[in-house]
């Protein structure tokens, strides 16, 4: 069991990133930040738990489901609101918006809007690491859904195949976008799909942050030791809809009630009481989240947009072919035209 | 008569086409139960049930390679692509496969189906969820490509596309889904493939534009004929592949000058290829240079999309600029 100061530590990087994200849908919500933007309350222990067990100069490569592995990552509250907003001051200078968290201080190598389209990816930067013998593991996190995409077989198979040391982490929220996983997986236990590659499969509920250390300490160390890849599925649920744009019609109120009674922030505050932690000493690390947030939301909201001038410098190194954006401050403002009246936005669903 | 939008316009097409033909079925990731991200497919598994209105697990090439196998045994399958954007896993299912069958089973396979996907900026996706990559399946041989800009062709255009015995590449512009609205005749009609349509008449410009972009288009050839009295001529391309050089040519002949507008990359974009044909066909009619108005050569911006998009800040001053040259 971690100790006490550990527990009150993962308690908090989880009630962070559920504030966070409940204030990053109150944004969304009011048109400050745009596109989509998938939350992952409710699976707050997988990115928690699995990070407090690798270490700092690891590698995690995410999807489009990525502000919590950021923010358990270390990337500041500030970096990713910005980059949820589109602001210069956001990770990826705004450039990229919700699923395109990026943090070289953190090894953090993104995350991925192509389903399955980082998987292999993982297996090259376990490659990387293998070959610079710098003792470092990769650690991949994909959705239920994302098994089923050629990527999939293709990263995991090379990943088996070189015996990198990467650990693929599944997790399985039980659905993919608003199709239920019995309706996708011929073979519901993706763990068991490791037996196809010849490497150890896993399959734990995760919704409590220590079991989610206990299970991911022997696949890190296991690939940290060269013997190659581990194919872990955690069990977990998304309490919202796929991304902000979806309502979550296709589940029963009755279903999202009952996976509510494992919260994993609830559970990680549990420990942390159980450990002899005391309310107030809870309290303050509560009201030292909400200021977290508050201010990273102000920071978002007050930072500038990017310039028009990083889309040319951020696509090639300049080319003076290309057909490059004119020249910063071409079309001030006031002589910029909005998208044509008769074109107003789309109302999309769920993606 | 009825008033749709083109959501509505291409649900009609499909629930007409299924009943009327039961080879016809659709599959895609969504696309059952929940009716499709867009709502473009509500009803239909309801109406038509599982084995025709087809969930599928996520997996583009799959779904592609799939909806190809079911094409060479006969049926007309409809395969969604949920955003352009995600079809490039299935990229070698269509460039490898689907547009080759014809041609190298000497004629004996064709593949008749329609993949149909949303496509184009303006909903503040990102660049995963706007890109336009229509020329890349152009530049394919063995491919037709449409992109509609209204419910009357989308519904029109859907049913020739599914009747066509070749593959058909079918780009819906999701920012005018449900803005662009008109009137729908009810039941069977098409828009016949290949058939570019004068949406505006004039004399000093030609405008050639297709999806969402018209739309800006219609908006600065307004301008222009308020501001500078200059009659733009505006078409709509409607099949982009096989294009209809005819009614292009033809419009050039009048006015001498030609500009084309598009969201994708200006660099190998369609405009490139419409310029060439036109400097091939036309060029002793021609007395300004060539146009084109696009999107920049970078990838899709998440903030900056209005930077991105050739909206009327920059098609306006184009039309203007070859006009009076
Ligand atoms: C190649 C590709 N196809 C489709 C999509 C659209 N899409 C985004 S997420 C998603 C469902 C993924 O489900 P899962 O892998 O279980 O991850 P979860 O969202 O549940 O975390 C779909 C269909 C996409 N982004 N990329
Ligand atoms: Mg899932």
């Amino acid at each position: 069991m971690p100790t006490q100061d550990e527990l009150v530590q993962l308690y908090r990087q989880m009630f962070l990133i559920r504030r966070f994200e409940e204030e990053a849908a109150r944004a969304y919500a009011q048109g400050k930040i745009g596109g989509f933007l998938h939350l992952y309350i409710g699976q707050e222990a997988v990115a928690v738990g699995v990070s407090a067990v690798m270490r700092p100069e690891d590698y995690f490569v995410t999807t489009y489901r990525d502000h919590g592995v950021a923010l358990a990552r270390g990337m500041t509250s500030r970096a990713c609101m910005a980059e949820l907003y589109g602001k210069e001051s956001g990770c990826s200078k705004g450039m990229g918006g919700s699923m395109h968290m990026f943090d070289r201080e953190h090894n953090l190598l993104g995350g991925h809007g192509i389903v399955g389209g980082h998987i292999a990816l993982a297996a090259g930067a376990a490659w990387a690491s293998k070959y610079r013998g710098d003792g470092r593991v990769t650690l991949c996190f994909f959705g239920d859904g994302a098994t089923n995409i050629g990527g999939f077989h293709e990263g995991v198979s090379l990943a088996a195949l070189w015996r990198l040391p990467v650990v693929f982490v599944c997790e399985n929220n039980e659905y993919s976008m608003g199709t239920p996983a019995e309706r996708t997986l011929p073979q519901r236990d993706v763990s068991k799909k490791a037996e196809a590659y010849d490497i150890p499969g896993l399959r734990f509920r995760g919704q409590d942050v220590t079991d989610v250390m206990e299970q991911l300490r022997e696949p890190i160390e296991r690939a940290r030791r060269g013997e190659g890849p581990t194919m872990v599925e955690v069990m977990t649920y998304r309490y919202r809809g796929h991304s902000m744009s979806d309502p979550g019609k296709y589940r029963t109120a009755e279903e999202v009630e009952e996976r509510k009674t494992r919260d994993p922030v609830r559970i990680g505050r549990g420990h942390a009481l159980a450990a002899g932690v005391s309310e107030e000493a809870l309290a303050a690390v509560d009201a030292a989240v909400e200021a977290e947030v508050e201010d990273a939301v102000r920071f978002a909201d007050e930072s500038a947009q990017p310039d028009e001038a990083l889309l040319h410098t951020l696509t090639l190194a300049p080319n003076g072919d290309a057909d490059s954006p004119p020249p910063a401050g071409s079309y001030p403002a006031e002589k910029r035209s909005p998208l044509s009246a008769d074109a107003a936005p789309t109302e999309v669903h769920h993606a | 008569m009825t008033e749709m939008n083109m959501v509505q316009a291409i649900n009609d097409a499909l629930r007409l086409e299924m009943r009327r033909d039961d080879r016809v079925l659709v599959l895609g990731e969504d696309v059952g139960k929940v009716g499709g991200v867009f709502r473009v497919t509500q009803g239909l598994y309801d109406e038509f049930g599982e084995d025709r209105v087809i969930d599928t697990p996520l997996a583009e090439g799959g779904i592609i390679g799939a909806a190809i196998g079911m094409a060479l045994y006969g049926l007309r399958p409809v395969p969604e692509i949920q955003f352009s954007d995600f079809i490039f896993p299935a990229f070698d299912q269509i460039v490898s496969e689907a547009a080759k069958y014809r041609y190298r089973s000497g004629g004996e396979y064709t593949c008749p189906m329609v993949i149909r996907t949303p496509v184009g900026g303006g909903i503040r996706g990102g660049h995963y969820h706007s890109q336009s990559p229509e020329a890349l399946f152009i530049h394919t041989p063995g491919l037709k490509v449409v992109c509609p800009s209204n419910p009357y062709d989308a519904k029109g255009l859907l049913l020739s596309a599914i009747r066509d015995e070749d593959p058909v590449l079918f780009f819906e512009p999701k920012r005018v889904y449900r803005a662009a609205k008109g009137e729908v005749p009810e039941g069977d009609y098409t828009v016949p493939l290949s058939e570019a349509k004068v949406v505006r008449e004039g004399k000093h410009v030609t405008v050639v534009a297709w999806g969402a972009m018209l739309y800006e288009v219609l908006a600065s050839a307004e301008e222009v004929a308020a501001s500078h009295g200059i009659e733009t001529e505006v078409i709509d391309l409607r099949t982009l592949w096989p294009i209809d050089l005819d009614t292009i040519v033809e419009s050039v002949k009048k006015t001498g000058r030609i500009v084309v507008v598009h969201e994708a990359p200006k660099t190998c974009g369609f405009g490139a290829e419409i310029l060439t044909l036109i400097g091939e066909k036309a060029f002793l009619h021609l007395e300004a240079p060539p146009v084109r108005v696009t999107g920049w050569d970078t990838p899709f911006p998440y903030t900056l999309e209005t930077d991105y998009l050739p909206l009327q800040h920059r098609i306006t001053p184009a039309l203007i600029e070859t006009a009076k040259f």
